[in-house]
């Protein structure tokens, strides 16, 4: 499980986040959504540390990481896989290398084993034999599959996805939906996905947290968002016709 | 000024912390150095022939006079090449060869996440990135310039094969005559300097770029631009501190 407490971040005299509090728990799908600007990706980087906090605490399983020396975080990092909104592979290694990085730095794995979970990664999402491929060759949902493959490749217990749908076509974006729920669901990962795709919040928003303007302005799970009498929610969430039709009908 | 130089000496002390895995920071290292040294070989070998072709024959221009021995022309063009042109002139080429390339790649990787990346993973970036490239800049620099030397003095050989303006026989006995060992240890100290300041300074600008692809010329830019000021300024430290 994951605390985040009171988080404040500013950029100079930048204020972005304001006060954000949430938990997360593990084997759902705990979405951050919001509009551009709204903070989604700086909570995340937060909570993962790639940003400071400016105030406030994370915790991971009770464990406050805020307050954790480099060297401290490394076996809570160890613990985490992440995919990128650009899904940030190393362009000098093949996929399979890609996937077996983490395993070569921090296990003590054979050559075998680790080309075994390697395959098997690649297997989970779906890209049997593109193991001697460079990310350069792959398409956009295809290099988004590999960054899952690699996040998943330590058997982490939180997995964290940033806009995993950006720049996708809609049956891809579906496809990569579906493989982050399945992943979550057999690893019992607590997952924390930050997007702002409507279709994402709808199909797999086990619990979801609105970001406004910096702030935390509403929690509930995606059958409640039909629902809200939120403002800024139904604005940001049924800002098309066709949303504000499939509403209708519900 | 001060707020960039202790940036730059966090960075360099993070660097060299204890590795995560010996063995993957080793391949790191032998990757960097068939880039960096089997890479650039070709341009230096170009540039050291030419460079001591035309040393050879401008003193040899400057010396032509038949109250001066032919032979000195080749001692002032051994001196001249081993302590400052394949130093300081194969550093400078390196700079803008090795020094560019370590900073758009570090840069790339920072503008596209793969900085964020590595440290979500817990490895220590600047160890991971950085020292292999300074390991291998402080080794195979060094390498680089022996060979500039070799070829330089080759060079020498051949002009005066073709121009004629002083026989071979004297310039190889120019070559021996009064040589004295120090001013290759001047020359192996420079290098080593020289290829510590051109992976060192072009992998700060590299780690500490933001934005995008402009962003990552920019630091490729300051980083050559830099490393170019550092080595001359060595080049005179270490010049009036070991002759």
């Amino acid at each position: 499980m994951i605390e985040i407490k009171d988080i404040y971040k500013s950029f100079g005299e930048n204020e972005v986040l304001r006060g954000i509090s949430a938990t997360f728990k593990p084997g759902l799908n705990n979405l951050i959504i919001g509009g551009s600007g709204s903070g989604k990706t700086t909570v995340l980087k937060c909570i993962v540390g790639l940003h400071e906090p400016t105030k406030g605490d994370v915790f991971y399983d009770g464990e406050n990481f805020t307050e954790m020396s480099f060297r401290e975080r490394v076996p809570v990092r160890k613990q985490i896989g992440m995919l990128f909104q650009n899904s940030a592979l190393f362009d000098s290694m093949t996929v399979e290398q890609n996937i077996m990085f983490p395993l070569n730095l921090f296990t003590d794995m054979p050559k075998s084993e680790k080309l075994d979970r390697a395959n098997f990664c690649l297997k989970r999402v779906n890209l049997e034999g593109k193991n001697k491929l460079f990310p350069a060759e792959l398409s956009g949902g295809m290099k988004k599959r590999v960054g899952i493959a690699r996040a998943i490749s330590m058997q982490p217990k939180y997995l964290f996805v940033d806009e995993p749908n950006s720049g996708l076509d809609p049956l891809t974006s579906i496809l990569i939906d579906n493989l982050i729920n399945e992943i979550t669901e057999e690893f019992n990962t607590t997952t924390v996905i930050v997007t702002h795709d409507m279709n994402s919040v709808m199909g797999i928003g086990d619990h979801v947290v609105f970001l406004n303007n910096g702030e935390k302005w509403w929690e509930g799970s995606k059958s409640e968002i039909a629902h809200t009498n939120n403002k800024e929610l139904n604005e940001f969430v049924f800002a098309s016709k066709f949303m504000r039709a499939a509403r209708a009908k519900l | 000024m001060f707020h960039t130089l202790g940036r730059y000496l966090i960075l360099l002390r993070l660097s060299f912390k204890k590795p995560e895995k010996f063995s993957v920071y080793w391949t790191e290292v032998m990757r960097e150095m068939n880039s960096q040294g089997i890479g650039s070989l070709g341009i230096i070998c170009i540039i050291s022939v030419f460079i001591g072709a035309v040393a050879t024959v401008q003193v040899a221009f400057q010396l032509s006079s038949p109250l001066v021995a032919q032979s000195i022309a080749g001692s002032i063009s051994r001196d001249s090449t081993i302590l400052e042109f394949s130093p300081t002139i194969s550093a400078l080429v390196l700079a803008g060869r090795v020094g560019s390339s370590i900073a758009s790649q570090i840069g790339t990787m920072r503008v596209t996440e793969q900085i964020d990346a590595l440290e979500i993973m817990g490895v220590n970036t600047p160890g991971y990135l950085i020292s292999p490239k300074i390991i291998s800049g402080v080794s195979m620099i060094p390498l680089l310039t022996i060979i500039s030397v070799v070829l330089g003095l080759s060079g020498g050989y051949i002009a005066c094969i073709v121009s004629r303006d002083i026989s071979p026989t004297d310039y190889i006995i120019g070559l021996r005559d009064n040589f004295n060992p120090i001013i290759v240890v001047v020359c192996c100290v420079k290098s080593i300097a020289f290829g510590f300041i051109i992976t060192s300074v072009c992998a700060y600008f590299g780690f500490y770029t933001s934005g995008g692809a402009l962003e990552v010329g920019q630091s490729a830019t300051k980083g050559v631009v830099f490393s170019c000021i550092w080595i001359l300024f060595a080049d005179l430290i270490v010049t009036s501190l070991l002759l």
